[in-house]
């Protein structure tokens, strides 16, 4: 515990800082109001009602949009490895889309899918399905062969190679593929909020920035971004359990 | 089968078999040219050359595991088309399922063989017994030494029963201690259970102490250069002093040394 509370003693120094410099009158405090009030008004937001409205509205979003991807990812990464007409039709569709800035689809995503829940699930699940599918690829190709050759010999089909050996064997690249993803759904979630959305966490923020209540909305900005911490760390747990066997 | 005669009904019988590997970029390389060979059923054969000559491409060829080009392979009188739980692999580097433990392991053949599960369990805890690794079922691979961890993999190719027993250099990433123990081993194993075996080696001084015959393969493209029979030697870790013993080993690496010597004279020139 007071290891832990070591560890994040930079943050603790910047809170102090921010806190120091706007009561020096360093900063103006109508740009960055003082970390104590932003603190009050972080109170004041837990218990308010409509922020769980926002924050349900953004967890559907964010869960439906991530997990389609890591499944659909891993799936499609993993079949276009093993099965050479999969990966001549996918693979090019993959090399022009991956480098290209998701946020940019906003507005198509608007288009085609209108401004509820949809065209965010929709912008996450392409944003989030690229680095998954060429994790889940990458590493299914560098599956060492003689592990395949071990389950032929056994009397695996082609099918338990493929969920039995090449997935576990996979698992450890997926998984670092997959975590890149969870930090850009946070990204597309919040910022497809800003632009379209008359809930979530994304749109509370806007709102309360063009409100003009800035302590609300930093605390929103903190709370948004501890929520991404927190997912972050889950998901660390979750996958060194998953990796157990590995030293 | 007319002469499954020659190599046993359990036997395995290569014919002119050839094979080429077709990289996608450089030149192809002749691996194999025309090899014949017949191994007895519950034959312990050793097939010794010098790196690169093509041995293991022999060994992988009979498992089923790349496509016979040329010629054709029998085991036990049926051809060989892909790999098959008749024929057990030990690898060079294991090949151990590392997100399984060494229970798991062992069991995952079984399963694939659709064994009840009492018998299962019964017999993989007999197979890890054997080798010595009772205490360690619930470790994973990485926890385990070398020496281990190929003990895990022979439980594991024994434990599914197979009539025949494909080694690929399985002790040459172990130190020599652990080494000398595992050929003791191996041939008590193998004494309670007869297999035929094929055992490929670089080592001449293990394949006189294990094999039944030593097959001498030449430099690339490998054909088969001497089959000698060293049945009457080894066997036993104090062989090694015997002067017949000595005998054969020195012949046999006369004959490898002329082929190792031929393959840095190839690759030279």
């Amino acid at each position: 515990m007071t290891a832990a509370l070591w560890r994040y003693t930079p943050l603790f120094l910047i809170a102090a800082a921010w806190e120091g410099a706007i009561r020096a009158g360093l900063m103006d405090s109508s740009l960055l109001p003082p970390f104590s009030e932003v603190m009050a008004a972080l109170g004041r937001l837990v218990v308010d009602p409509e922020l769980y409205r926002h924050a349900a509205a953004s967890l559907m979003r964010e869960v439906a949009g991530f997990g389609l991807a890591v499944i659909v990812g891993i799936a499609l990464g993993i079949v276009m490895a093993w099965y050479v007409p999969v990966r001549i039709l996918v693979n090019p569709l993959v090399r022009c889309i991956y480098p290209m800035p998701k946020s940019a689809l906003i507005p198509v995503m608007i288009m085609w899918l209108g401004l509820g829940h949809l065209a965010k699930i929709g912008l996450i699940f392409l944003g989030c399905l690229l680095p998954v599918i060429v994790s889940a690829f990458n590493a299914a190709r560098g599956v060492d062969t003689v592990l395949i050759w071990s389950a032929q010999a056994a009397g695996a089909t082609r099918r338990q190679i493929l969920t039995e050996i090449v997935l576990p064997a996979s698992l450890p690249e997926i998984l670092a593929g997959v975590r890149t993803s969870l930090a850009l759904s946070f990204v597309l979630l919040v910022s497809s909020e800003f632009l379209m959305a008359r809930e979530g966490l994304g749109y509370m923020i806007a709102f309360l920035g063009e409100g003009g209540v800035y302590d609300a909305m930093f605390a929103a900005v903190l709370l948004v971004t501890g929520i991404g911490f927190a997912a972050d760390r889950a998901y660390l747990a979750v996958a060194r359990r998953l990796l157990v066997w590995r030293e | 089968m007319a002469d499954a005669s020659a190599a046993g009904a359990g036997g395995i019988r290569i014919a002119n078999v050839g094979h080429t590997y077709r990289p996608p970029r450089g030149r192809p390389v002749t691996a194999l040219e025309e090899v014949s060979l017949e191994v007895a059923e519950n034959e312990f054969l050793a097939l010794l050359g010098p790196s690169g000559c093509g041995k293991s491409t022999l060994l992988y060829l009979i498992g089923g595991f790349l496509p016979i080009e040329s010629g054709g392979i029998s085991v036990g009188g049926t051809p060989v088309a892909a790999p098959g739980p008749d024929r057990g692999v030990v690898f060079q580097h294991f090949a151990l399922f590392p997100w399984k433990t060494v229970r798991e392991n062992v069991l995952y053949g079984l399963e694939k063989q659709r064994l009840p599960k009492a018998e299962r369990e019964a017999r993989a805890a007999a197979f890890i017994e054997m080798v010595h690794l009772d205490g360690f079922e619930d470790s994973y691979p990485s926890q385990l030494s070398g020496g281990m961890k190929q003990r895990v993999a022979i439980a594991r190719t024994l434990a599914m029963d197979p009539g025949t027993l494909l080694m690929d250099e399985p002790f040459g990433a172990l130190d020599a201690q652990t080494r000398s123990l595992m050929h003791e081993e191996l041939l008590a194993i193998l004494k309670r259970t007869a297999k035929t075996v094929v055992f490929v080696t670089h080592d001449v001084q293990e394949a006189v102490l294990l094999a039944d015959r030593v097959a001498v393969m030449t430099a690339r493209p490998g054909r088969i250069k001497t089959v000698v029979d060293v049945a009457d030697v080894g066997g036993a870790a104090d062989a090694i002093r015997d002067p017949r013993f000595v005998e054969k080993v020195d012949f046999l690496w006369g004959q490898v040394r002329d082929e190792a010597l031929a393959a840095q004279k190839g690759g030279a020139g």
